[in-house]
């Protein structure tokens, strides 16, 4: 019998993820002891577990530093990833606190399932094994599931919650035989061996098995990433999921699945550059396109952000497909941005619900402006923020998206995206349209602030004009990232 | 020894008919049914990797797919019988409270 | 013999696929899906593979099914009374069998190029599958493996927060 000798371990590379399940278990445990009426303190248990991993994972800053045979590599590009990761699901997890009470899904897993969400996207940003990556989006994807079917009693949550898991489950399996397939064409599933592999025998990237791998690998990142034609799960789910689970969505694991589309992309397939970056260059304009055009004839606010959203992967995938240091530091700076803003307009729009996700139309703003002025006017911050209109970050991250894609020379390319960009400003304009030019029939008593959400909205207007007006610092940061 | 591509070419068929499945069907467990068949076809092309290549690294990639395939499982019918305590129906057609 | 013996087992594998996409009774499908896992694992043997072959039977024959076919029975699934609309069904086939056509086409050209290792036939009965899989798991894969445990215990807890009468 032979013995097997476990190789020596370096667990520094994946401390955030190991910090990070534990206080999702330790809120497991802790939970079954928490009255109902105080679950809220399980919510700043796992607002200190985030600070903590936070911590760790900037600690982890400068040198890449890889791990257990090449599987996983804390790098630049995978730091900056996990604290957008780390800020969405902090975020997510201030807006919840009032809303479950509202909705009476005040179960405490709540919080451990978005704590396990955040360990699955870590992983997909550090994976450099096509197994970790596949891994760390299951381990994201399954958190997901469960989150947005959360409010059991409501059908619409049901039926988000099924529709996500099948679809979710379907691009899984394109994912998967991409994945297959680029092993059988390379001999490796890791993304250092596959590199090293195709810069050895260049003869590869004509072999159909390489090609057909990476091109299935490219539509299962594009359904998780909501890009058109891959993008019909996003609003029936971004509308029936708790309010929330929604904006975490929509920030974190959409920035996660560009983590892994990126580092996948550029480091396993250079070879294939040319093919691919054709291939982002029509799902970029289709995207944005199809996202705007849609969202033009939305009146539910959720749905109208959903197919914004869509319409926002589309302004980063122009920046990937410029795929100049640019052009991926423009998409780091804007997911990061796009968090802040995204989770801001939610939180407002958790505020100004009922019970039962009543109130999610453009007509129940109405009035909102002269009812209450200071939160219309936060409103107004994050839209103009989204519109892309200075001085927003918004305007900031899609300028330096652009001007990447004319960098590579895709001038045509940068074109459409400022043509979208103008025609998204109708639909954030109808907005405050309503919340200050018609008549009110509310008078919107119920919207009563929490600290929890006054801290989530303070957080988030200082962070979309702070990377609005003063971007520098942040730029730099997101351009030492682009390492890989 | 057989070729590769033989098992290669049924898994790629194996694969189609699953898509087609969850294309055509609209019973949402034969969907996830279907699915599962996709994630057979991935395994019989990956095993057929591993035994060609003469690496082990394909068996233990197939591992870890059973495994989420089961993690699925449990989820997915969860989210099923939640679906079905309030609408008595899985049919996917009823999943229309939410329009496009 | 070998190729006959392929071709028998490939066709049932397809044919009995082709059963869980027609059968309108969910039970006959999920006993269809039952016959292609056991076709694959059949498969799987010939591939010097035993252990998965087995695990192919334990996990997807054995649990995935079992749980697939009690929620059908649960959930007492009446037969499907109409069919999806008939553009769904024609744009269904039409994109599987593109996809068919094309995965086809391709994989037939493609060759095996990648870095050849070492295990074979021979270190197979030699040392034993179950050993080689189980080294490679507590050595190369061991994040993977690690991250499995936290996978499952999602999972767990989702489906206990999902499906319990009362939480």
């Amino acid at each position: 019998m032979e013995t097997i000798a476990i190789p020596a371990i370096n667990l520094a590379p994946i401390m955030p993820e190991i910090i990070l399940s534990c206080i999702a278990m330790l809120l497991l445990l802790v939970n079954v002891f928490v009255p109902s009426e105080s679950k809220g303190y399980l919510g700043v248990l796992s607002l200190v577990g985030l600070v903590a991993t936070a911590a760790s994972v900037v600690s982890g800053w400068g040198q890449p530093v890889a791990a257990f045979g090449g599987a996983v590599q804390l790098d630049n590009f995978a730091v900056f990833f996990k604290l957008i990761f780390i800020c969405s699901a902090a975020l997510a997890i201030l807006i919840s606190d009032k809303y479950v009470v509202r909705e009476e899904i005040n179960h405490g897993e709540l919080y451990p399932l978005i704590l396990f969400a955040t360990v699955g996207m870590m992983l997909m940003a550090c994976g450099m094994d096509l197994m970790v990556i596949f891994l760390g989006l299951e381990v994201l994807s399954i958190s997901l599931y469960v989150l947005a079917g959360f409010n059991r009693g409501s059908l619409k949550s049901n039926e988000a919650g099924l529709k996500y898991f099948l679809l979710g489950a379907f691009s899984t399996g394109f994912l998967l035989y991409g994945m297959a397939l680029t092993y059988g064409a390379t001999g490796s599933t890791k993304i250092g061996n596959i590199a090293g592999f195709v810069a050895t025998n260049p003869q590869v990237a004509t072999n159909s098995l390489f090609v057909v791998g990476m091109l299935l690998i490219a539509v299962g990142f594009s359904f998780k990433t909501a890009a058109a034609p891959f993008h019909m799960w996003t609003p029936d789910v971004y509308e029936g999921a708790p309010t929330p689970i929604t904006a975490f969505m929509s920030a974190g694991p959409k920035a996660a699945a560009f983590a892994a589309f990126i580092r996948v992309m550029i480091v396993a397939f250079p070879t294939l550059k040319h093919d691919w970056t054709d291939l982002l260059w029509i799902l970029a304009v289709l995207t944005m396109t199809v996202g705007n055009i849609i969202a033009l004839s939305q009146d539910n606010i959720k749905r109208m952000l959903a197919y914004s959203s869509i319409a926002h992967a589309g302004y980063a995938l122009v920046g990937f497909t410029a795929c100049n240091p640019e052009g991926v530091a423009g998409i780091l700076f804007y997911m990061l941005s796009y968090t802040f803003m995204n989770i801001g307009a939610f939180a407002v729009i958790v505020l100004i619900g009922k019970k039962g996700e009543a109130n999610g139309n453009v007509q129940d703003f109405a009035g909102l402006g002269q009812k209450r002025p200071l939160l219309a006017a936060i409103l107004c911050v994050f839209l103009f923020s989204l519109a892309g209109i200075p001085p927003t970050a918004g305007f900031v991250g899609k300028f330096y998206l652009f001007s990447a894609a004319i960098k590579s020379g895709y001038i045509w390319l940068a074109i459409i995206g400022v043509l979208n960009s103008a025609a998204s400003v109708y639909y954030y304009l109808r907005v405050m349209v309503y919340m200050y030019f018609k008549p009110s029939e509310e008078d919107f008593d119920w919207v009563g602030m929490t600290p929890a959400i006054a801290v989530c909205l303070l957080l988030c207007v200082a962070t979309t004009l702070v990377l609005g007006v003063v971007p520098g610092t942040v730029l730099e940061l997101a351009q030492k990232a682009v390492q890989f | 020894m057989l070729a590769l591509n033989n098992y290669l070419i049924l898994s790629a068929i194996l694969f189609s008919i699953g898509t087609i499945g969850v294309l055509v069907r609209r019973n949402a467990i034969v969907i996830f049914m279907c699915i599962e068949l996709m994630l057979n076809a991935v395994n019989l092309t990956l095993i057929s990797f591993s035994h060609y290549l003469g690496s082990i690294d394909g068996q233990v990639f197939v591992f870890f797919i059973m495994t989420v395939a089961a993690a699925e499982a449990a989820v997915g019918l969860a989210l099923m019988i939640a679906f079905y305590k309030n609408r008595e129906s899985i049919d996917v057609e009823d999943v229309n409270m939410l329009k496009l | 013999m070998e190729s006959i013996f392929f071709l028998i087992v490939a066709a049932v594998a397809v044919l009995s696929s082709i059963l869980v996409v027609t059968c309108k009774n969910p039970i006959n499908s999920a006993l269809s899906l039952v016959m292609t896992f056991f076709c694959l694992a059949t498969l799987y043997v010939t591939l010097d593979a035993p252990f998965m072959a087995v695990t192919q039977v334990m996990v997807y024959a054995g649990a995935i099914m079992v749980l697939i076919v009690f929620v059908i029975m649960l959930l007492n699934i009446r037969v499907e009374a109409v069919k999806r609309g008939s553009h769904a069904v024609f744009a269904g086939g039409a994109i599987g069998l593109f996809l068919l056509f094309q995965t086809v086409w391709f994989l037939g050209r493609g060759t095996l190029s990648g870095a050849t290792g070492t295990m074979d036939r021979a270190q197979v009965v030699k040392v034993g599958h179950i050993e080689l899989i189980g080294k490679a798991l507590f050595t190369d894969f061991l994040l993977p493996f690690e991250i499995t445990s936290i996978l499952l215990l999602a999972a767990i807890v989702g489906a206990v927060i999902l499906a319990k009468r009362k939480i």
